[in-house]
């Protein structure tokens, strides 16, 4: 497999904070990797290290020059425009495609149609649900046609049934496509289950365990690698 | 108490009666403050939307420099603008001393840190919040200062509506580059100054009255407003496409 991203002995330091500390990490075309740990333990800045949104403090990341990759938040952000408006700014702010307004907006009309929003096409798009909002978000990531998304805990602050409708939209997207890798960060280990190929296990900034997901759920071969990240699995950790 | 009172009557006669003296102040302050609200809010959102985004050497500075302007007392700008515009001064050729392009000039550089710095602090609250939201989509720091300020909108109209407050409120700058000229360059709060030290209360209350009046007015609008865009993001929006075709 073709190697899309590579970071060799990767730090970043806020001030005294070492918000990741010599990871090294290599991504691939097809995988999806989950990133998992606790709270303040670097999978964001992980993830926006890798969509190159910071710099790092030591280290090297490398990135094939002609990836396409889009980046999904937590809480998307929408300006008070309707969501086909929002869409279509997205798609047009696009330096791969370079669409005209009028090709941004009939390419937003098609990707709001995917993901089942045409109907709130016209509503502002400050008066959507949440899951509304994530999935028009998803939407605007996916036409951007990115080989890898990366994606910061996408259904963290949405009610089950919203979370349920993003992790498929998710996996419809990536499903059989060898040549679209996934990178997200999640606290759901179901959903990690059911999404990744790959997890990798953060703590303090360090990655304790690297291992394909049907490992990572084996309490034995875990244990193993990393009794924390094994403690962390089974909601143990302190 | 019955000066008082008396006086109040008779300004709210004036008023009534659509006093020409009292009106032709009023018109006048209002277009001064206007224009000088107008510049000092095209240039002060641009440089203050430039300033929330963009991270550059020096920029603390900057800002600490426009933070201390806020403060900055009407009768100093009045001075150093009299200083500039006086026939031995750098822009003295010009011969706008005692006009009113000298109390907007005055009013504008007044109004010109409030307005900036104001907006710099909205438009970087959002970009701390979603200012990478958008980089990540390819918006480079002037698209981002331009749509994180359109977002904020609202807010930016409060602070051109603290702005004209200000402006039209003041008394030290247009007094000092206007000269309180009657018929030229009076406005409402040069006016109450005079007709307070000649005596004249109802006048001068009733330009008060007017002062007042015309800032409440200038907020309820602001308030109506705010209800308008609140039940518009309730309701179906107006596509922007429809709005441009």
């Amino acid at each position: 497999m073709q190697v899309w991203v590579n970071l060799q002995q990767v730090s970043v330091h806020w001030g005294t904070v070492h918000a990741l500390e010599k990871v090294s990490l290599t991504l691939s075309a097809g995988e999806c990797v989950a990133l998992i740990g606790t709270n303040g333990s670097g999978k964001s800045t992980l993830l926006r290290l890798v969509h190159g949104l910071i710099a790092p403090t030591q280290g090297q990341v490398w990135c094939l020059s002609s990836l396409q990759q889009a980046m999904l938040f937590q809480r998307p952000h929408l300006l008070r425009m309707s969501a086909l408006n929002n869409m279509a700014l997205g798609l047009w702010l696009d330096r791969q495609h370079r669409l005209t307004w009028n090709q941004a907006l009939e390419a937003a009309w098609l990707a709001l149609a995917r993901v089942g929003l045409e109907d709130v096409a016209h509503h502002n798009g400050r008066t959507l649900s949440g899951g509304q909002l994530q999935r028009l978000a998803l939407a605007r990531a996916w036409a951007r046609q990115p080989q890898l998304l990366v994606l910061d805990e996408p259904t963290a602050s949405l009610d089950p049934h919203a979370k349920r409708e993003v992790e498929t939209l998710i996996h419809s997207f990536s499903q059989g496509r060898p040549d679209v890798s996934l990178l997200f960060a999640s606290h759901n280990l179901g959903q990690v289950k059911r999404l990744a190929s790959r997890v990798v296990y953060l703590e303090q900034g360090r990655v304790l365990a690297d291992l394909p997901v049907d490992e990572f759920f084996d309490a034995k071969r875990l244990r193993a690698v990393s009794p924390k990240a094994q403690l962390f699995v089974q909601g143990e950790l302190p | 108490m019955t000066s008082f009172s008396d006086s109040l009557q008779a300004a709210f006669s004036l008023i009534l009666a659509f006093d020409p003296a009292l009106w032709a102040v009023v018109v006048r302050s209002l277009s001064v403050s206007a224009t000088a609200c107008a510049f000092a809010c095209v240039l002060g959102y641009a440089m203050g939307a430039f300033l929330g985004v963009n991270r550059f050497r020096g920029r603390g500075v900057v800002i600490g420099v426009l933070n201390t302007l806020l403060a900055l007392p009407s009768v100093v700008v009045g001075l150093v603008v009299y200083l500039l515009l006086s026939r031995s001064g750098p822009m003295g050729f010009l011969g706008w001393l005692f006009s009113f392009k000298a109390m907007v000039l005055a009013q504008s550089l007044l109004l010109l840190p409030l307005v900036t710095a104001l907006t710099r602090q909205i438009v970087q609250d959002a970009e701390n919040m979603h200012g990478e939201q958008w980089t990540s989509l390819g918006a480079g720091p002037c698209l981002r200062a331009a749509l994180l300020a359109w977002d904020e909108r609202l807010a930016l109209l409060t602070v051109g509506v603290t702005a004209f407050g200000r402006a039209i409120a003041e008394v030290g700058a247009v007094m000092i580059v206007g000269g309180n000229i009657d018929g030229f360059t009076r406005v409402m709060t040069t006016a109450i100054a005079l007709e307070t030290s000649k005596g004249d209360l109802p006048l001068a209350l009733g330009l008060g009255v007017v002062l007042l009046a015309v800032v409440g007015l200038l907020h309820a609008l602001l308030a109506a407003l705010r209800w308008a865009a609140v039940r518009w993001q309730t309701k179906l929006a107006q596509p922007l496409t429809a709005r441009l075709l």
